[in-house]
């Protein structure tokens, strides 16, 4: 199971990376999009993963019963999907304006700050 | 501050008294951490290394301090530079969001925090860079969105390797584990992630191309908070990951991070050099005063970091200011394009004196500030006999001379070109005394550093021996009691 999903987070960042090179913008957020699924994937993934065993404490112990999945890497995953959720709403309304303003989704059109 | 939008009095008032009080409490900090070495808090009072620890060691509590202190300056500067438009899109409370991601940052103890902090950051500076709306605003902002959201990708994922090894979020715990731990190949790889993420955020060599492409775009205002702060906090989580989480693999490391640091100030530097647009410079000089503090962590001997410390506090104050005065220029000409501007020295001579002050310093002229700086890195680079280091520094010195002296003669000294309609902005935002009094005060702390050094320079080596042994550090948060309220 961990190595199909080390293959899958592999596929990830690699089309994602395809997606920033290409010249238009519309894909360059696809391509954040992709990168941050897969940084997300191998958070998830590197903490170890184990079907059906929750960290859920018996009512008449104190520890939960061993082997149980991490818990921990849930909830960092959690937290960096919403944060990239987010910014990825930002970058899409950003994306729009920006192709409002400068009226191509060329890469090359959007050279005037750099030189 | 969200709930009164309406009065921009209020949003006025509320941004000021916020920033600096943050600044009083930051100095209130330094005294305590001075006293007992760390202050360390357990979140929720869960104890470390289970819970999110908040650590304030000496180089922590002088960064806060410093951001802290351009909060309030730049702050005050807002009033003059920032219009009613930019206000009533809640420019204050993004503002303080930012200061606030900037402090936390610098404050946290633990990895996983540290991205949240990046985060928050992040989205506040976002939405602050591309305000305007204006072509070339959204145009840059949108080059700096991407990369830096690369970036945070990168340490996401680093952290998360770093997690799955360790077992552990809490940088103590991680160079506590990582320590005892021979196998070096996997540390390797997530300290390469990180050193990229950092990299990216602070602008050293090869990443830092996304900087000069966006940072002249927003009112100075907002360059001048960003110039200060944002990569000074990508230096700040190098210098804190490879002096405490990664110091065993450290030597396999150094000569990468030398090799950056000198291919960092030379290239920003000749950057500098071809531009001919005032805040085009002051970006390229950003990049290649990076790699004089990332040259402090590549050398690594007490006098090397202390040295770093305090250039990054010079640095701060000094490319804070620098922007600050670009913005009166831009205030008093309309522009500033080098090729447009003109005759300043005659037309206001104290502007002239207050570019004057920041600029020489950052081209290391004793006795301001940037001289001592300089002075302390190329003599331990001396010390440890790094030759083509300390060519590259003083090389890069000469060349920051150069292009201040640029800006110098052709904004200042040359006569108003007569082909140039120069005209003041129309419609300036508020007084301009709100611009000039910020200005001064860094002007005058820029001297003050300068000439009573000192004091900074002692405290900046015991924050340097703190770094140097991370030992302490790591005893201090994991054994740190959790205290109970009743």
């Amino acid at each position: 199971m961990e190595g199909l999903i080390a293959v899958l987070v592999g596929v990830l960042f690699a089309t994602g990376t395809y997606c920033l090179l290409r010249r238009s913008i519309v894909k360059l957020v696809i391509g954040v999009i992709l990168i941050s699924h897969g940084a997300n994937l191998l958070v998830f993934t590197s903490g170890g993963l184990l079907a059906g065993r929750p960290a859920l404490v018996p009512s008449d112990g104190t520890v939960p019963p061993a082997p149980f999945g991490d818990p921990l890497p849930q909830a960092m995953v959690l937290t960096a999907i919403v944060i990239g959720f987010g910014l990825t709403a930002f970058l899409l309304a950003l994306v729009t304006r920006a192709y409002e303003a400068v009226g191509d989704d060329d890469i090359n059109a959007f050279r005037n700050t750099d030189t | 501050m969200l709930l009164g939008h309406n009065s921009l009095a209020f949003q006025r008032v509320g941004g000021v008294a916020c920033a600096s009080l943050t600044f009083i409490l930051s100095l209130y900090l330094v005294y305590v951490v001075d006293q007992a070495d760390f202050v360390v808090i357990q979140v929720g009072a869960w104890e470390a290394p289970f819970g999110i620890s908040l650590v304030a060691d000496r180089f922590s509590a002088v960064m806060v301090a410093v951001s802290s202190f351009m909060g309030a300056a730049v702050a005050v500067y807002a009033l003059g530079e920032i219009d009613d438009v930019r206000l009533r899109k809640f420019f204050f409370p993004l503002y303080l969001v930012l200061i606030f991601g900037v402090n936390g940052a610098f404050l946290t103890g633990d990895l996983f925090n540290l991205y949240v902090w990046f985060e928050v950051m992040l989205i506040a500076s976002f939405v602050l860079i591309s305000m305007g709306g204006g072509k070339g605003e959204l145009e840059g902002g949108l080059k700096y969105v991407v990369l830096n959201l690369l970036s945070s990708i990168m340490f996401l994922a680093g952290a998360g390797i770093i997690y799955g090894q360790t077992g552990t979020l809490n940088m103590a715990d991680i160079a506590r584990t990582l320590s005892m731990t021979p196998d070096a190949g996997w540390v390797t790889s997530s300290s390469m992630l990180l050193l990229v993420s950092f990299g990216l955020k602070a602008g050293i060599f090869p990443f830092f191309f996304w900087l000069p492409a966006s940072y002249h775009t927003p009112p100075s205002t907002v360059s001048a908070i960003f110039a200060g702060l944002l990569t000074k906090v990508g230096v700040y989580a190098l210098f804190r990951a490879y002096t405490l989480m990664f110091v065993p693999i450290f030597p396999q490391v150094q000569p990468l991070i030398l090799v950056l640091a000198v291919l960092t100030m030379v290239t920003g530097v000749f950057g500098a050099a071809s531009h001919f647009d005032m805040r085009r410079i002051l970006s390229f000089h950003i990049v290649s005063q990076i790699g004089y503090m990332i040259l402090g962590l590549a050398f690594m001997t007490p006098l090397a970091l202390a040295a770093a410390i305090f250039y990054l506090v010079h640095h701060i104050i000094v490319k804070t200011n620098l922007f600050l005065v670009s913005g009166m220029v831009v205030r008093l000409k309309g522009s500033c394009d080098l090729a447009k501007v003109g005759g300043l020295l005659k037309s206001a001579p104290w502007l002239a004196l207050l570019f004057f002050i920041p600029a020489f310093s950052l081209g290391g002229i004793p006795p301001l500030s940037g001289f001592w700086a300089k002075f302390a890195m190329v003599k331990a680079g001396l010390q440890i006999e790094s030759w083509i280091a300390v060519t590259a520094a003083l090389l890069v010195g000469v060349l920051t001379l150069f292009s201040m002296t640029k800006i110098w003669a052709e904004a200042f000294w040359k006569e108003q070109p007569a082909d140039v309609d120069a005209q003041p902005l129309r419609n300036p935002a508020g007084h301009f005394a709100y611009m000039v009094v910020p200005v001064a005060v860094l002007a005058v702390s820029t001297i003050l550093i300068g000439l009573f050094g000192e004091p900074l320079f002692s405290f900046s080596e015991r924050a340097a021996a703190q770094l140097l042994n991370p030992q302490e550090y790591i005893s201090a948060v994991l054994q740190s009691q959790v205290e109970v309220l009743p």
